[in-house]
């Protein structure tokens, strides 16, 4: 174990979606991994079991915070509660990122519970930039933006999603969450080429990587319609398109997410475990055959 | 005029929330046309994800009137109200009162109170910390003391009375298996705290929950107990306050009566 641990490049090994199924089972054998990731309002209570086990395993490893109520992309204001409780958590557990979607999800008639997607345009641009420089100042730090799944495009867009998130970037001074599933699902939903898409990605920007399992339907047309539900394990395509990027990232900080269909921790420990062979593989090709023998235990 | 984002969003959220009205006619699929099979993609997410909310934060509720009608129900409610804040630990607070008016649960006359319950015991999990009071702590104080504090209850207490057996029905819901019903079917008044890590059940008698009720209003001690002994000719206060301290139900004393009242009185 100790020898994996020296092994790996990069700044960290991968890391994991943190889920309340797998707590006491990594608070008892404090697996290697590089870091935990938790959905932020899931810790917005006062108290609680949620935070004496996050604390816990803040005590022992890197957290990052994973947003999915801010509705950066609504036309309407930030919640200034919501942001404040972002703060008062970043406060609290330090997190070594903070990191929320190119998405929608609040509206006048509450809380849409969804990652609704947005025209790519310049007004939905002013507005994007607007909210992701009041995060920014709000919470004292640089945050991630993600890319998102999307199973519909606007009559009103006129930027390529690519260069949306790249004029950001410039913009704002944020970092990019290059989500490689979503642009799989993506591709897939609205027929254009992953591989140019990671081409064109600002690469530059990208601060971390994501990866999850999606499920595979058809629309009434006969077509391919991928859900982004996060319920399985990363697929093969999913696998080849993060070798592509990370051999132009390099080895950014990635996370295996899976939140639902939920397995038990050593399969979902061994996806990051493919993620760091993954990450080693681009950074030193000539170790490979170690690689093998040292994954394999 | 090409429409704002505003207007898009307006347009979205109604047909989002009205499975009877058109995919918006700006909302395309790969060949650049108007796709309704995959805007559905957004309205079965947002109704799926709040039913699963729901069906997490009651689960014995679910259990009692299985998946089907529980989602059935569920449903109806998304409809009725979103949440109000992107913390799903609070969407539901309103759900009990909308169980209680739903006509086809009406067969199930206890289903409202089980889920008040089990809001009270979510509510209680994701309460503020605090350290309760000692029973040691509490016997150091003399009765004549006592009798003119304030307690500071722990913020993760809450009473639910019912005239159904709902705390038994709960708890005999919480592990797998064959459940058996209760063996009297009695009004319950409980008391749910989270003194350390667990969310604990307790019944308490009917005049317990009145000293326990007073108390929280604010109420000194001799004055609770006098609520309570109008319920209760025999109500102990000396045994109920040891027992509240035993239960981790009290967090701290706050004697000088006086100045309190002179307090409330001013401000």
């Amino acid at each position: 174990m100790p020898v994996r641990m020296m092994a790996t490049p990069g700044p960290l090994r991968a890391g994991v979606g943190l889920k309340t199924e797998h707590y006491r089972e990594i608070l008892e054998s404090e697996p290697a991994v590089g870091f935990f990731e938790v959905h932020a309002e899931n810790y917005m209570g006062a108290g609680g079991p949620p935070h004496r086990y996050l604390e816990a395993i803040r005590s022992r490893y890197p957290v990052s915070l994973h947003g999915v109520g801010l509705s950066i992309g609504a036309d309407r204001a930030l919640d200034t509660h919501h942001l404040e409780r972002l703060r008062t958590l970043c406060t609290r557990y330090e997190p070594l990122l903070f990191s929320e979607h190119l998405a929608w999800s609040s509206h006048e008639a509450g809380y849409l519970n969804d990652l609704l997607p947005v025209p790519y345009n310049e007004q939905t641009l002013d507005r994007v930039c607007e909210h992701v420089e009041q995060v920014q100042e709000s919470l004292g730090r640089r945050m991630l933006l993600e890319n998102p799944a999307t199973y519909v495009s606007f009559l009103q867009s006129d930027i390529p999603e690519t260069e949306f998130l790249a004029a950001i970037a410039a913009r704002t001074g944020c970092g990019l969450l290059l989500d490689v599933n979503n642009v799989y699902v993506s591709a897939v939903n609205q027929g254009f080429d992953p591989l140019a898409y990671l081409v064109k990605f600002p690469v530059h920007a990208v601060g971390e990587v994501h990866l999850a399992g999606h499920a595979e339907s058809h629309d009434d047309a006969g077509r391919r319609l991928l859900i982004d539900d996060h319920g399985s394990a990363v697929r093969q395509v999913v696998w080849k398109l993060y070798d592509f990027a990370i051999a132009r990232l390099g080895p950014a900080p990635t996370l295996i997410e899976w939140d639902n269909e939920l397995p038990d921790w050593q399969t979902l420990h061994a996806e990051a475990g493919r993620a760091d062979l993954a990450r080693w593989r681009a950074a030193s090709p000539r170790t490979e055959d170690v690689a093998d023998v040292a994954v394999a235990r | 005029m090409s429409p704002s984002l505003a207007e898009i969003q307006d347009e979205f959220v109604a047909a989002l929330r009205d499975p009877g009205r058109p995919a918006p006619p700006d909302v395309l699929g790969p060949d650049r046309r108007p796709d309704a099979r995959r805007f559905a993609v957004y309205r079965n997410n947002v109704v799926h994800g709040l039913v699963n909310a729901l069906e997490a934060r009651f689960p014995v509720t679910s259990r009692l009137v299985g998946t089907q009608f529980f989602r059935a129900m569920a449903r109806a409610f998304v409809g009725f109200q979103l949440p109000r804040t992107p913390l799903l630990m609070n969407y539901g607070d309103e759900f009990p009162r909308f169980i209680a008016d739903f006509a086809p649960a009406r067969e199930v006359p206890y289903l409202a109170d089980l889920a008040r319950l089990e809001r009270a015991w979510s509510q209680s999990f994701h309460a503020a910390e605090a350290i309760p009071l000692t029973v040691e702590t509490l016997a150091l104080r003399s009765s004549l003391d006592l009798a003119q504090c304030r307690l500071r209850l722990h913020p993760s207490l809450r009473l639910v009375r019912s005239p159904h057996p709902i705390a038994t029905i709960w708890s005999s819901h919480q592990s797998a298996g064959e459940v058996t019903p209760p063996a009297a079917w009695e009004a319950e008044d409980v008391l749910v705290v989270r003194p350390h890590a667990e969310v604990r059940l307790h019944l308490l008698p009917h005049s317990g929950c009145e000293f326990v009720l007073a108390l929280a209003a604010g109420n000194p001690v001799q004055d609770a107990a006098e609520a309570a002994l109008a319920h209760d000719a025999e109500f102990d206060v000396g045994h109920h306050l040891v027992g509240l301290a035993g239960l981790g139900a009290i967090v701290s004393l706050e004697p000088a009566a006086e100045p309190a009242k002179l307090r409330e009185k001013t401000s």
